[in-house]
């Protein structure tokens, strides 16, 4: 098959740190933090042991009107939000009866998410408990779906080229963008809108990321909280937000004289097979992935200057990446883990952190990784700390791992 | 309103404010004429939704199989006046 240009023209986010991609981006420069004290009732009333979340700077009921926010659970406006950021971003109208930017047959759409809808379903289920049948929304079923978000998107912007939303846990927002690209590759779109979306901090999630061990109990200092790569490290903190980039074939963008952002150049994904939170001790799954996103990139590892991590600021998972990074690239790579200012964001951490893989590129800086005091000596590779760094990138990895042993890594290069 | 039948112009009025909740509509466009689906653009889920308010609202039932009659608002409105 021959290999097909992909290039990203449109961009849209809202995170912890802003709700936009200009104001999340200037958050990460200037080393922000978007991790808050979680001071909702139901914290103390379970007695949950992380006091820690990382919500969105700007409440999707500053944005949307009031009638879409009752029929939309809020991981799917979050996707609606990015989305139509990313679209305008790209040069493109809504389309409006016969009026439409992209051929709706050429326009596809990849969202995905780690959870999609709990909050509907349980606020539904106790509809149902507490107050019978008749009174259980009529939009229950739509709203708690993971096709969601995807769905969602595909009305508001016409894509009739088919609609994915892959579920990879942590890894779902890369995968969305893997999915988004392969359907270019593959001839199925010219376009596709391309991410992922999570917004499910709410007592059960909370509760059981508090059971399977993996949150920050750093409760007195939220600001230190999530802290990727440091010898003090001690879990992740649950974010909120979404990332959606609009992917297009290369030359369907310069027809129209499209603002190109950069490309992206390849895709990986593996599965570990192994545990189904834990990480394979050796990284066989994350190699590969990584590995296999350079190979489809037609680029080799000496190329890739930058690796955005996944580093979720546990106390396993951020050796176990380092040690892949330095197998499949090699240890000339550097570091950043934009987690410690945003959270971890789940479905939505792989798009949002895209973006900044893909703003490095073209800005040509770094943001810093914050917290990163004492770095653990097991980490082996330059991670930046303190200050942005200014350096030239000509290709960039972004990396992407879920629950499950899903293993996403993306490939970025400069235009 | 249990106790004295509601007017056809505050049976009128009262659908209006549920359209408008539930729907975004604005309620003077809420008009006896006006088709739910073809005018007001209300999709089947929110039919659902406004049914279970009006029933609330006005204390009648209706049924599925009458939901699926009333195509205006004029003949939702008269449905209440003749079932309160």
């Amino acid at each position: 098959m021959s290999r097909v240009d992909v290039v990203v023209t449109g961009m849209g986010a809202t995170t912890p740190l802003g709700g936009d991609v200009a104001s999340t981006w200037d958050g990460l420069i200037a080393g922000r933090n978007g991790i808050r004290t979680n001071d909702a009732d139901w914290v103390s009333r379970f007695e949950l042991p992380s006091r820690l979340a990382a919500p969105l700077a700007v409440e999707p009921s500053e944005v949307l009107p009031r009638v879409q926010l009752r029929r939309l659970d809020r991981c799917e406006q979050v996707a609606i939000i990015a989305a139509r950021q990313a679209w305008a971003d790209a040069g493109f109208e809504l389309p409006t009866g016969e009026s439409q930017s992209v051929d709706p047959d050429r326009l596809g759409v990849a969202i995905g998410t780690g959870i999609g809808g709990p909050v509907t379903l349980l606020d539904q289920d106790d509809v149902l408990e507490n107050q019978g049948l008749r009174k259980v929304s009529p939009l229950t079923v739509p709203m708690l779906m993971p096709n969601g978000p995807a769905a969602h998107v595909s009305i508001e912007l016409m894509a009739r080229a088919g609609v994915h939303s892959p579920a990879s846990a942590c890894a779902s927002g890369a995968e969305g963008l893997a999915t988004g690209w392969q359907m270019i590759q593959n001839g199925r779109a010219d376009v596709v809108v391309a991410g992922g979306a999570e917004a499910c901090i709410a007592p059960i999630t909370v509760a059981g990321f508090a059971q399977s061990r993996t949150l920050s109990l750093r409760n007195d200092e939220p600001e230190r909280a999530s802290r990727p790569f440091d010898i003090h490290r001690d879990g992740f903190v649950l974010g909120e937000g979404a990332g959606v980039l609009v992917l297009e074939r290369e030359d369907h963008a310069r027809a129209r004289g499209a603002r190109i952002y950069g490309r992206l150049a390849g895709a990986g994904i593996t599965s570990d097979a192994y545990h189904i939170t834990g990480n394979h001790p050796e990284g066989i799954g994350q190699v590969n992935a990584i590995t296999e996103a350079i190979r489809t990139a037609g680029i080799s590892p000496e190329d890739v200057g930058h690796v955005n991590a996944h580093a979720t600021s546990t106390v396993v998972g951020d050796i176990g990446e380092a040690v892949a990074i330095r197998r499949a690239i090699g240890d000339h790579v550097v570091l950043t883990a934009p987690k410690s200012s945003l959270g971890h964001l789940v479905g939505g951490a792989g798009a949002v952190e895209s973006i900044v893989t893909l703003l490095s590129i073209y800005h040509g800086i770094i943001p810093a990784t914050r917290n990163l005091e004492n770095q653990d000596p097991k980490v082996g590779l330059d991670v930046v700390a303190g200050e942005p760094r200014k350096m030239e990138i000509v290709a960039a990895v972004n990396d992407s791992f879920g629950f499950g042993g899903h293993n996403v890594a993306l490939a970025f290069t400069a235009a | 309103m249990a106790n004295a039948k509601p007017t056809e112009e505050e049976i009128l009025a009262g659908l209006a404010e549920i359209v408008e909740e539930v729907a975004g509509v604005e309620s003077d466009e809420v008009t006896a004429d006006k088709s739910f689906v073809d005018d007001l653009d209300i999709d089947s889920l929110s039919m659902v939704e406004i049914a279970v308010q009006a029933e609330d609202r006005f204390e009648v039932k209706i049924p599925d199989a009458e939901l699926a009659n009333l195509k205006t608002v004029g003949d939702a409105v008269n449905y209440v006046a003749k079932n309160v």
